[in-house]
């Protein structure tokens, strides 16, 4: 019995190990990197930001041509960890999109070089406003510039400029990281072959800018909060709870909740006929708002919900078709059905605009119960469409180059050949 | 002869009415089998619309641009005679408001190429005569409770269908197997009652 079962796990370690270095071998997650952006940062509002720095990880390799760059960007609460890889510390950590990107998923990390960084403003290693300012030595707080959806989009871009990476195989994002995917195509368009947006819209309408109101509301009302400059004392938990909370209740789906939830009373039978958490809505709830005080900076989300509410595809345009007319890149459209916070009627608007500017886009709703979340839920369904939409991206752009790096193997392996002789 | 040859043949010759480098418009466009041919062989433009997510993932692959869409619904998106070619083959017969449909194709579409089975043809008329019967073939392979095909028409009727909806069929091309592995043949006597499928060439009235 002892025999079987420690050939069974020694069998098993055996595979796992196997598993690891080959994943290591052929897809390398970096880590968590930093890099300085050289010279400032010009934003959308005017104001220049001085010695940015952006927190990114990558997986997989640049290709020959490096020709397999793939952005991800993520969403309000998001950070660049998007697919498993180690921490600071060298422990292994799961990927916030993991069930999306990662060798064999839909972003596979053996063919595609992933790129993810912390959005500028962020609280995640990225420059934000919990970050120094130099000119006071005190953390920014409400000092630090507001910052839109370009200007994440620009700094990333900078990044690349850094890294060396001249055009992306696919800007991929979800809801905030959907408006920087579509950011990228108005703004640098000869930098992107495609385009993936999911979840997301064009302009918030002012349902979703309510919520995100709420939110602020929330925060600049705690005590704590304390115009911003908290960092001394603990910053205001129970605003950016109750601003948590109320993001949650708008990323699910009446559906989800009944069937996650129903009216489920938690650890009692009857009422309490108190003010005590029962309900599990409640208790999910309040478990939401907890964990999220743990790791985000208030400011952070007061900054990152404004940059939602600012954002407009047309701006400056007139129309988003005319902002996208005779636009390069390939768009990929997916929405949810159950979403009602980035609802279907907006991106099928988006869908419109980009046809009637002639661009190449696709588009699909989702059937699902999960509401918002969806996205982050329901990977099958959307791979069902990303696989082979960046698959034929793939082909495109290494059409040429899959002979050219044959070639100079060929070359190289008879240099070498050559030498040894 | 199967109902899978009948389609392959319709569009070839859909190809053959669709000029060079034309933008194309496939509504109903399955897996975009038709989509790609038009592009890789005609350098045409082709957007897709379609409802089913295996199809529309299938025509992704393809390098395709499909949008799902409910062609019930209209094409309100889409700019007046955005397109040259607006194509809607072996669909007609699935939609719930055909009328609707037409009338969209002539408004974005310069010329509209329009598959159909004709239920005129003899067999499914000698079927329903002498079975008493809902008509099942292999080009109308469904029983009447689980067919997708809510609008049958015959040629006739679709003469008046066209002009009752401000169009005008430029070309009618009457087709029925010939006989031989995925041939089709112009059938130029009777179409009515001998054709089994048409293809027919639309535009805009004036």
């Amino acid at each position: 019995m002892t025999g079987v079962t420690r050939t069974k796990s020694a069998a098993k370690a055996t595979a796992t190990t196997a598993s690891v270095s080959d994943v290591g071998a052929s897809a390398p997650a970096s880590g968590p990197r930093l890099c300085v952006l050289p010279g400032g940062l010009g934003l959308v509002s005017g104001r220049t930001l001085e010695h940015v720095e952006i927190a990114y990880e990558t997986w997989g390799q640049l290709n020959f041509d490096r020709s397999n760059a793939v952005v991800v960007c993520h969403a309000l609460s998001g950070d660049s960890h998007v697919a498993a890889g180690p921490d600071a510390d060298g422990v292994q950590k799961p990927g916030w999109w993991e069930v999306m990107v990662g060798p064999g998923k839909a972003i596979d990390t053996r063919r595609f070089f992933v790129i993810c960084s912390n959005v500028l403003g962020g609280c995640s290693g990225s420059t934000g406003p919990g970050s120094i300012d130099p000119e006071t030595g005190k953390p920014f707080g409400l000092q630090f510039p507001l910052i839109t959806i370009e200007d994440m989009v620009d700094a990333q871009a900078a990044l690349l400029d850094v890294l060396g990476i001249e055009k992306l195989l696919a800007v991929v994002g979800g809801s905030m990281g959907g408006m920087q995917a579509l950011s990228w195509a108005r703004r640098h368009p000869q930098r992107l072959r495609t385009c993936v947006a999911v979840a997301t819209t064009p302009r918030l309408a002012a349902q979703a800018i309510a919520f995100n109101e709420v939110g602020r509301t929330a925060i600049l009302g705690d005590p704590a909060f304390d115009g911003g400059n908290y960092y001394e004392h603990g910053q205001p938990d129970q605003g950016l709870a109750i601003a948590r909370m109320i993001g949650h209740i708008t990323y699910l789906s009446d559906e989800s909740m009944r069937a996650k939830f129903g009216r489920k009373l938690r650890d009692r039978e009857a009422p309490a006929f108190d003010f005590v958490t029962e309900f599990e809505v409640e208790s999910y709830l309040a478990h939401q708002g907890q964990k999220f005080v743990e790791r985000f900076d208030a400011n952070t989300y007061l900054y990152m919900t404004k940059a939602m509410d600012y954002f407009d595809l047309a701006t400056g345009a007139g129309s988003v078709a005319a902002a996208f007319a005779d636009t390069p890149v390939r768009f990929l459209t997916l929405t949810f059905s159950s979403d009602w916070l980035f609802p279907t009627y907006q991106t099928r608007g988006l869908v419109d605009a980009l046809r009637a500017a002639f661009a190449e886009v696709s588009f699909a709703e989702i059937e699902s119960p999960y509401g918002h979340d969806a996205f982050l839920l329901e990977p099958e369904e959307q791979a069902r469409y990303i696989e082979p939409f960046l698959e034929h991206a793939l082909e495109e752009a290494t059409g040429g180059a899959d002979a050219a790096e044959t070639a100079a193997a060929i070359d190289l392996a008879n240099a070498t050949e050559g030498d040894a002789l | 002869m199967t109902a899978a040859d009948i389609m392959r043949a319709d569009l070839r010759l859909i190809t053959g009415f669709v000029p060079q480098e034309s933008r194309v418009l496939d509504l109903g466009c399955g897996d975009g089998s038709l989509m790609a041919h038009l592009r890789d062989e005609r350098g045409c433009e082709v957007r897709g619309v379609e409802l089913i997510p295996q199809e529309i993932a299938a025509a992704i692959s393809r390098g395709l641009s499909v949008v799902q869409g409910d062609l019930d619904e209209g094409l309100a998106g889409y700019p007046d005679g955005s397109f040259d070619v607006v194509i809607l083959s072996q669909t007609m017969q699935v939609v719930r408001k055909p009328a609707l449909v037409l009338r969209e194709m002539l408004r974005v579409g310069r010329r509209g190429i329009i598959t159909f089975p004709n239920f005129g043809y003899w067999r499914v008329r000698g079927y329903l005569a002498l079975k008493g019967r809902m008509p099942i073939s292999e080009s109308i392979p469904f029983s009447w409770y689980d067919t997708p095909n809510i609008h049958h028409t015959t040629l006739r009727d679709f003469r008046d269908f066209v002009s009752a909806n401000g169009g005008v069929i430029e070309r009618e091309v009457p087709l029925v197997a010939a006989g031989w592995h995925d041939r089709v043949r112009e059938v130029r006597v009777l179409p009515n009652l001998l054709a089994d499928t048409a293809v027919a060439v639309v535009r805009p009235k004036g």
